[in-house]
């Protein structure tokens, strides 16, 4: 077996060319080491999008089963005793059961679709190929990112599987309700499962991204200076910088959490009575968990939202034949997203009793991150003006990404303001927020970017008339279950409630509630759908016979069809000009690539 | 069996669909392509169009639909206040939403690829931008303004008067403790609590507890036009004392105190009126999850005239009385005469 660091110099000749690699010469290595074990990045990142696939598929199963409780309250679905045998006695979800399906689906969603399926996949595919690189900066390091990441898997997965059930405190599992076994069914092993697996996942997150860190600062081509490199990579970049510096801050709030649980310390428990009994705890605080939640919580969601935002922006200026507007005002946007993601966490604690002169610079800080939020949005919408738009699969997905950014966002302006967030705090207005925003748009752009590179991860195409059917029903469907959750949640319907019709004040609601579940039941259809476009046409999908399929400056697109381990043969190319030089190159191209150099008396951007 | 059925054939159904879309690609392909592609771009720009209209006509008819299924308007006078912000910040962002949208499927319409046009190298425009920073800056400034002025004013001190009630969640139900004649709630320790003759812990050596009242369903009785201000508390988890209709809401944490205070606008006589609902009912709501009957932990509040409040007083005994019986500490003799035998308490699930 040989071995499997590769330096330059080898990979050279370890690639021969043509469109296909098959990796033969003195270079063969064996299965396990070449698609399993593998330190090549784009091997890497493959595994991190296949396994987000299956995370999601999951997720988003669970959610139509919750959906089915909601939605008809009084009926039974024997088809769920199927699946989820005790939990669902006679085809009807228990409490217990219905909240731990909601905690997962959040949990799995969030981290393991939204930001080790999202940045594992892209910042490792992309960020090598993008700035011209034959690797990352550790090869090993970046293996164990996602070995990390399949270990976090295993114990979420096993987690479903005990006898009191998963943990079902929220995603966002505050405790006490998480710290005390007698609370709650799921607060048991449940939890301390879930505890050990996001350990692990903070683990591969900052495995990977002091990887992507490092290899962005380090590891680029001649030429390739800061200011020329693609939006996808300063996103990519400020997603790890964000997840460095606050991952390990939930993972202190954790390991108070697994000593509160186990140690009887009372970091976060006082003067609680439970089970009958007074439990001895006193002078601990609930409300520090939330602040070392949320300073990892809210920069979180731009960590879900930044990559997204990258791709869209690389997606809607190649589509749309122009440069990205304002690549400048977009890189200062970024930076200022990512500063002022960190000073806005306590903005989901508005209302948790906290010094109303705190709130106020919360509120500021809070509203101060629509600005750069609205330039990015003003920007897209003139890339697009007087462009030449190719309606791909993908850039209806950058499309659909800045419609359902623009809708997101704005709710965040009712909710950043803390005088409106006391009534629309913990309703369904959150909930559709945070939908809109981080899950369909973050989805959204991640599509767009599956859709954009596919032909580079696979040497395939994915079929169009799928793609264009799965855009067109998740889009619609999109709005359909999220705007009128917003209503609900203006009528103060709380979220969380496994059944509403003992209320008087939102029974009214029912009816749309089963609206919405029947929608949400077709949007995951449609979703199956793409998965099984994915999977088909990694292997029969039309193949790709041109080098640069959609006409794109950027580097990616020099390297062969299906590059091998070490990406170019031969030297790396040269770059000598910005990545969206979408301009008459004077051959009959409406763009130029990075590495043509300037033409005498061309000035570079 | 069905389920098997079911799963093949949806899986028939998308290698159908696979099938078709990869046939006509490669017939495509054979064909002109770019004359199919042109015409699929052209599809496809119309159905942007189609989706922006049917979009629209989505939003007016949700409106419709959720007309008279929405909140009363406040029932708090600081909530007042609330709605009117709300319908400012409706009306902005409702303005930036439809221009961004409509700006956004008509850019895609417009500039969808024809064989004539050409891309405009339009890389950047300094005063465009800065345009757009300084606008967004300047209408998220007036809303703060707006918004501190309401915040500051609703976390205020509650003023002098006011009646004081402690709300104190617990898995899964309210409790509500008044303070009695003295207007003083008395000290509580949760090492005391016994769920049989002390469900909130209170200490019997502290006198000011021997008038308090507590009410086990949930039920908070306020006055109107009188601000009110709640001290709360949990027992064991976080809860979320959730008052829809007085657009207030407030943590119930286990060992800190938080409050609230407001003041009621409207019986819960004239809100029948008003909502023309004879079942119309103030809830309160558990907001923040709490374990498995989060759902149900619904309290009520009631709101009536000083009058009908201080009959419905009078009627109430304290909760010393009720849990102690004749022979208890002196202490306790002084206080009420009325006593019942009575040690159980009702103790709910
Ligand atoms: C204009 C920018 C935004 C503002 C002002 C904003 C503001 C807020 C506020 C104040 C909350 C707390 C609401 C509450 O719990 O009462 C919230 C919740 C949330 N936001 Fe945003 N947001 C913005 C953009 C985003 C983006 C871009 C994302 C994701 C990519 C996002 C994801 C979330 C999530 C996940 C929650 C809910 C977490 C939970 O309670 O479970 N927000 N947002
Ligand atoms: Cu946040
Ligand atoms: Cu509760």
């Amino acid at each position: 077996m040989s071995t499997v660091i590769i330096d330059g110099p080898n990979v050279t000749q370890g690639i021969q060319t043509g469109t296909e690699h098959h990796g033969h010469e003195h270079h063969e290595q064996h299965f396990i080491w070449k698609y399993i074990f593998s330190q090549d990045h784009k091997v890497i990142g493959r595994q991190f999008l296949v396994t987000g696939i299956i995370w999601a598929i999951i997720g988003a199963l669970f959610s139509v089963f919750f959906r089915l409780q909601l939605g008809f309250p009084d009926q039974t679905f024997p088809i769920m005793e199927k699946f989820l045998g005790d939990w669902a006695k006679g085809g009807k979800l228990s409490p217990e059961f219905y909240y731990g399906l909601v905690t997962m689906h959040g949990t799995i969603l969030v981290f393991f679709v939204l930001t080790a399926g999202l940045s594992g996949t892209f910042a490792n595919i992309l960020i090598p190929l993008q700035v011209g690189a034959r690797d990352m900066a550790s090869p090993f390091m970046n293996m164990l990112s996602y070995w990390f990441f399949f270990a976090a898997s295993i114990f979420m997965f096993v987690s479903l599987f005990v006898q009191t059930g998963p943990a079902s405190g929220g995603w966002t599992t505050y405790p006490p309700l998480s710290a005390l076994k007698e609370a709650s069914l799921g607060s048991g092993v449940g939890m301390d499962l879930w505890l050990i697996s996001m350990s692990l996942f903070v683990v591969s997150s900052l495995l990977g991204g002091l990887n992507y860190v490092s290899t962005v600062l380090n590891m680029r081509t001649k030429g390739m200076t800061m200011t020329r490199m693609p939006l996808t990579i300063w996103a990519l970049f400020f997603t790890a910088v964000l997840g460095i510096l606050s991952f390990p801050v939930l993972f202190s709030g954790f390991v108070l959490l697994i000593f509160d649980r186990n140690f009887g310390t009372s970091f976060y428990l006082s003067e609680i009575f439970i089970g009958g009994k007074a439990l001895p705890h006193i002078g601990g605080s609930a409300i520090l968990y939330q602040h070392l939640f949320w300073f990892l919580g809210h920069p979180e969601v731009y960590i879900i939202m930044l990559p997204g935002m990258g791709m869209a922006s690389e997606v809607l200026s190649n589509h749309s034949r122009k440069p990205i507007f304002g690549y400048f005002a977009m890189i200062i946007s970024l930076v200022g997203i990512t500063v002022l993601a960190f000073l806005v966490w306590a903005h989901h604690m508005f209302v948790t009793g906290m010094s109303p002169f705190l709130g106020s610079i919360f509120v500021l800080l809070t509203l101060l991150i629509a600005v750069p939020s609205a330039v990015k949005v003003f920007n897209w919408l003139t890339t697009m003006w007087r462009g030449n738009i190719r309606f791909t699969v993908a850039m209806l997905f950058a499309i659909g990404f800045v419609s359902m950014f623009i809708s997101g966002g704005l709710t965040g302006i009712f909710l950043g303001n803390s005088a409106l967030d006391i009534h629309l705090h913990d309703t369904y207005f959150v909930v559709a927020h945070f939908h809109i925003v981080m899950g369909v748009s973050a989805f959204m752009g991640m599509f767009a970017g599956i859709y954009h590179w596919f032909p580079k991860m696979f040497g395939r195409f994915m079929n169009n008339t799928l793609g264009y059917i799965h855009f067109f029903i998740t889009f619609a469907g999109a709005y359909l279950i999220f705007w009128p959750m917003h209503y609900e949640g203006i009528a103060g319907m709380p979220r969380r409630y496994y059944d509403y019709s003992a209320w008087e004040s939102y029974k009214q609601f029912i009816s749309m509630n089963g609206f919405i579940s029947i929608v949400a039941i077709i949007v995951f259809f449609a979703q199956l759908l793409f998965v099984y476009n994915f999977f088909v046409s990694i292997w029969r999908g039309r193949k790709v016979t041109v080098q640069n399929p959609w006409g794109s400056p950027t580097l990616e697109w020099t390297t062969p069809i299906k590059p091998g381990h070490g990406n170019w043969e031969g030297e790396i190319p040269e770059v000598y000009r910005w990545p969206y030089d979408y301009k008459d190159d004077g051959n009959g191209n409406d763009f130029i690539p990075q590495t043509t150099p300037l033409r005498p008396g061309e000035e570079s951007h | 069996m069905s389920g098997f059925i079911t799963i093949v054939l949806i899986l028939l159904v998308f290698i159908i669909i696979y099938q078709i879309g990869k046939a006509g690609e490669y017939a495509a392909v054979l064909r002109e392509e770019a004359k199919s592609k042109a015409a699929t771009n052209r599809t496809i720009a119309w159905l942007l169009v189609a989706f922006f209209i049917l979009g629209m006509y989505g939003i007016w008819k949700c409106n419709q639909l959720f007309e008279g299924k929405m909140l009363p308007p406040s029932a708090s006078e600081q909530g007042v206040n609330y709605d009117s912000m709300f319908t400012v910040t409706l009306i902005v962002t409702g303005i930036v939403f439809f221009a961004t949208q409509a700006v956004l499927f008509w850019f895609a319409f417009r500039y969808q690829s024809t064989e004539k046009r050409t891309a405009f190298y339009y890389p950047h425009n300094n005063k465009l931008e800065i345009i757009w920073t300084t606008v967004p800056a300047i209408a998220m400034a007036a809303l703060v303004a707006i918004g501190l002025r309401n915040w500051l004013n609703v976390t205020s001190d509650a003023p002098k008067d006011a009646n004081i009630v402690e709300v104190v969640g617990k898995q899964f139900n309210w409790l509500i403790r008044y303070p009695g004649k003295d207007g003083v709630l008395g000290k509580r320790d949760f090492r005391k609590i016994n769920d049989a003759t002390n469900i909130l812990g209170l200490d019997w050596n502290d006198k000011d507890n021997m008038d308090d009242i507590i009410a086990q369903n949930g039920e908070l009785h306020l006055v109107v036009n009188k601000p009110v201000k709640l001290i709360i508390g949990s027992r064991d988890v976080i809860h979320d004392v959730g008052l829809p209709h007085f657009r207030m809401k407030m943590d119930a944490v286990p060992g800190i105190v938080t409050t609230m205070w407001f003041t009621p606008r409207f019986t819960t006589t004239q809100m029948k009126e008003m909502t023309h609902n004879p079942d119309f009912v103030y809830e309160i709501s558990c907001d923040q999850m709490c374990g498995k009957g989060h759902y149900s932990m619904r309290g009520t509040v009631i709101v009536e005239t000083q009058a009908e409040y201080d009959a419905w007083m009078a009627k109430q005994q304290s909760y010393y009385a009720m849990n102690n019986a004749p022979a208890a500490p002196a202490a306790g003799a002084e206080q009420q005469e009325q006593k019942t035998d009575s040690v159980k308490a009702v103790t709910m699930k």
